[in-house]
């Protein structure tokens, strides 16, 4: 059985699920292909993006942390303007316009840190969709502002309490709905993850990060960035703003990954930092990167941000890095939250947690750079729903 | 002649999972051997993964347990051995997801496997568009192909063609689980199987009771009941009773 599309990146992704759900597959495969021709969906998609998302999402100048660290100067793509909060909308609002299409009327939509779980509520909520988010009960506990959010778009939320009860097991609960109801429900997967053709199609969606932010370092810099920065969990947000850069072979592309209390600790999330922990195994549909123990059973992971708290990274990430197109890091939980708080003073911004690990990279590698430099970082989203963490973590503000 | 040809000798056949580790490792050993003693015409030994997705609640939290309980890979294998020495004849097929095996290395998993008497493998996260590198170690011990109610005519065909051992033809839209009743179209669902195949057609998933497994068993070469038997048998203060029991009351519902 052939794909339209290609199923692989390298040795990596693929199609790791039950025979129930492979027609589902072949039929997404199909209508996203049929979408990506046709202009009326193209036109709906890019009309909503701007009217109801709100893009372009600005590029700002950080003058005064460009300045306090005395190095590169610093762009922040700002997905944290984006409608709901981050990044995740573009993809949401793109498979939603899909399972219009596909004429399915629900759809089942994971959430770690909630942000994707918002943007499903909020897409079904403008389409005429019902939408159920499986979300864990210690990420609901960490991420409550956006679970009320959820709840008054008019989402059902189902608290997962298997396993151990975060993204992962969410994306478990998930795909064990879709199994059920795949007849008339959509999985709408959050991010560039999961079987084929998944990572393809959230890659699409999300590559309007970098092709605005390419125009509009053209536009307003008169230069291509020298570094790009994002976060990687499953990577969604750092593959959409790669998306833009990736031919340009001058443009160092860099991932972080949530380094937790540490790598030493193995109490982290960094899935290429770890190489003791990490192999090449199948989690969730797809042949990836993914933390594990010597019996090939998903180890725990650890993070405080809910959005990078995950086992495996998308599988692209896994070929651009043995390519050696892009290269990844990690941010511990203290760099994140350092970052966290230097952004808000320093630029009046305050950062997702997820976020915060690439502003972290920024704070070490910036100063290291020449003033005439140029890092581009994707602000993926916006941090009002780790205020409640953040304070818990910090003691006082 | 080899175990699973032996098996459907008489059909329709029993074929119950369990999964080794639950309760305990040696529980389990003991119930797989009454299961095997007392009426199963082959077992689906369960090799535990911690993200089981297409298991229902039941075999999640059963398989959860035997890995708190230490159960591994190595010691499947071995405990599949142990099994062949206390004198177990029926076929012994490992379920189990791909991650797992991919960690013990999936030539070296086959190859012990198969020392260990094992006959053959389920893998329901390895549909047919993935199965190629595993059927290219296998050799002679078969990659059991599954079906579902969602496969189209053209995949039944695709999925059909070739076929080892039997198909296990996925009963509901669903993941596993006993239902209250038997999922509606499933004698249509069968035929339309057999319109492509002269494979046997063996049916899991939401099979819970006696009087299900005959309806099933007569319209198919075998019944596979998974959920029910875990739950029976993992929540019995006597489980190798219980196991032998439960093999002998749905044997003979089925013959």
């Amino acid at each position: 059985m052939t794909t339209l599309l290609p199923a692989k990146f390298g040795p990596y992704g693929g199609q790791f699920v039950p025979e129930t759900l492979m027609p589902a597959l072949i039929e997404l495969e199909q209508a996203f292909v049929d979408a990506q021709k046709d202009t009326t969906f193209r036109n709906e998609f890019e009309g909503l993006l701007a009217s109801f998302v709100g893009r372009p999402t600005p590029l700002t100048y950080a003058k005064r942390l460009s300045e306090q660290l005395g190095g590169a100067q610093i762009y922040l793509k700002r997905e944290d303007l984006a409608h709901t909060g981050a990044h995740k909308i573009n993809n949401a609002l793109g498979q939603a316009l899909l399972v219009k299409r596909m004429g399915k009327k629900r759809i089942v939509a994971e959430t770690g840190a909630g942000q994707h779980g918002v943007a499903s509520a909020t897409v079904a909520a403008l389409l005429g969709l019902e939408c159920v988010v499986y979300m864990g009960v210690v990420d609901i506990a960490r991420q409550e502002p956006n679970v009320f959010r959820m709840k008054l778009l008019g989402a059902k939320v189902v608290p997962v309490t298997s396993g151990t009860q975060t993204l992962k097991d969410a994306i478990n609960e998930a795909i064990r709905d879709w199994v059920t109801n795949v007849r008339d429900t959509h999985y709408l997967l959050g991010s560039a993850l999961g079987p084929h053709p998944y990572p393809t199609i959230v890659r699409e969606f999300q590559s309007v990060i970098g092709i605005e932010a390419r125009e509009q370092m053209m536009r307003d810099v008169g230069r291509l960035p020298d570094t790009v920065i994002a976060c990687v969990g499953g990577g969604s947000n750092a593959i959409g703003i790669f998306s833009g850069f990736v031919d340009d072979e001058q443009v160092e592309l860099i991932g972080v990954e949530a380094g937790g209390s540490g790598i030493a600790s193995g109490k982290h999330a960094a899935r290429f930092g770890d190489a003791a922990k990490a192999r090449v195994g199948v989690i969730h549909g797809t042949r990836t990167y993914v933390l594990q123990d010597e019996d090939g059973q998903i180890a725990e992971t650890h993070s405080v941000s809910a959005g990078l708290d995950y086992a495996a990274v998308g599988p692209e990430h896994a070929m651009l890095r043995d390519k050696e197109r892009a290269f990844y890091t990690s941010a511990t939980d203290t760099e994140a939250l350092d970052a966290f708080q230097t952004l808000c003073h320093t630029e009046g911004i305050i950062p997702a947690l997820e976020s915060s690990h690439a502003v972290a990279e920024v704070i070490k590698r910036a100063p290291t750079m020449k003033k005439d430099q140029v890092i581009l970082v994707n602000l993926s989203g916006r941090g009002d729903k780790d205020l409640n963490t953040v304070i818990k973590e910090l003691g006082t503000l | 002649m080899n175990r699973i040809e032996n098996a459907f000798k008489n059909k329709p056949i029993f074929m119950p999972y369990f999964p080794l580790g639950y309760p305990d490792l040696e529980t389990s050993i003991d119930v797989i051997e009454a299961l095997a003693k007392n009426g199963a015409d082959l077992i689906e030994v369960g090799l535990s993964f911690s993200d089981p997705l297409a298991d229902g609640p039941v075999i999640q939290k059963a398989t959860q347990v035997a890995l708190e309980q230490g159960v591994t890979v190595k010691k499947v294998i071995a405990a599949i051995a142990e099994l062949r020495k206390r004198g177990v004849t029926i076929p012994l097929v490992l379920m189990g997801y791909m991650n797992p095996m991919l960690a013990y290395g999936l030539e070296k998993f086959v190859r012990d496997a198969k020392d260990a008497g094992a006959d053959g493998f389920i893998i329901p996260d390895l549909p047919i568009e993935e199965s190629d590198e595993f059927e290219s170690v296998t050799n002679d011990l078969p990659l059991i192909r599954m079906l579902a109610p969602t496969s189209s005519s053209n995949r039944m065909e695709k999925i059909a063609r070739n076929a080892k051992g039997f198909i296990y033809l996925v009963s509901v839209t669903g993941i596993t689980g006993e239902r209250k009743s038997l999922a509606e179209g499933l004698g249509d669902l069968i035929a339309s199987v057999r319109e492509h195949t002269s494979a046997r057609v063996c049916v899991g998933f939401g099979i819970g009771t006696p009087e299900q497994a005959k309806e099933v068993g007569q319209m198919a070469d075998g019944v596979i009941v998974g959920t029910a038997c875990v739950r029976t048998i993992g929540t019995s203060q006597t489980p190798v009773e219980t196991a032998k029991q439960f093999a002998a009351e749905f044997r003979s519902a089925l013959r």
